[in-house]
């Protein structure tokens, strides 16, 4: 019984291996890039589809990019949710796209779509770390 | 570039895409992620039109 116990300890159910590290990071850097890394390349391509597409209509939108130093706290939940597009946040940054002030309602679901890019670039990632562990066919 | 959606095509453009994740990310078969991916996308457009009537009765 004893023994039996720590046989189950020992060896996980969904033991974490390096495909399952990477995975979640490289969908993170280049959104759907971790499905086709474990090769579901269909659901991969239409993660990377929408989350670009939600990125860039946010950002023609005139959409604000956040910074880290936000100071206010709904301008570092902003953050969060922005750096969750990865490559896309970091690209932007670089090229200085998203500066301009929401003023108007267009600029400000421009904003919202960004945000939201980026939190739905989480989910997949999390997803891919899940393929990744055999959680998920 | 620059554009502008109406307050309608930005509800159902943001419906569509975050819908595609949601069926991707939170079902396991291609039948399930497709049937879950529609009922999210109806869900937050008929959300839309709840909310424009709801709008509608409260400004009259």
């Amino acid at each position: 019984m004893a023994k039996a116990t720590s046989e189950k300890t020992a060896s996980p159910e969904y033991p974490l291996t390096t495909t399952a590290v990477i995975a979640p990071i490289v969908g993170w850097i280049i959104p759907g890039a971790g499905h086709i890394y474990l090769k579901r390349y269909v659901r991969g391509i239409l993660l990377l589809i929408s989350v670009f597409a939600m990125f860039f209509i946010g950002l023609g939108m005139n959409g604000r990019i956040y910074k880290p130093n936000g100071g206010d706290i709904l301008d570092i939940l902003g953050f969060v949710g922005d750096v969750g597009a990865g490559g896309l946040y970091f690209l932007a940054r670089i090229m200085d796209w998203g500066n301009a002030m929401a003023a108007n309602a267009a600029a400000d679901y421009g904003k919202t779509f960004i945000i939201v890019a980026g939190l739905l670039n989480f989910i997949a990632a999390a997803d891919a770390h899940h393929i990744a562990l055999g959680k998920k066919p | 570039m620059t554009f502008t959606l109406t307050h309608f095509s930005a509800a159902v453009v943001f419906a569509l895409f975050t819908s595609i994740v949601f069926g991707i990310t939170q079902k396991n078969t291609t039948r399930e992620q497709i049937r879950y991916g529609a009922y999210c996308f109806a869900m937050f457009v008929g959300g839309v039109f709840v909310a424009g009537w709801a709008m509608w009765l409260i400004r009259r």
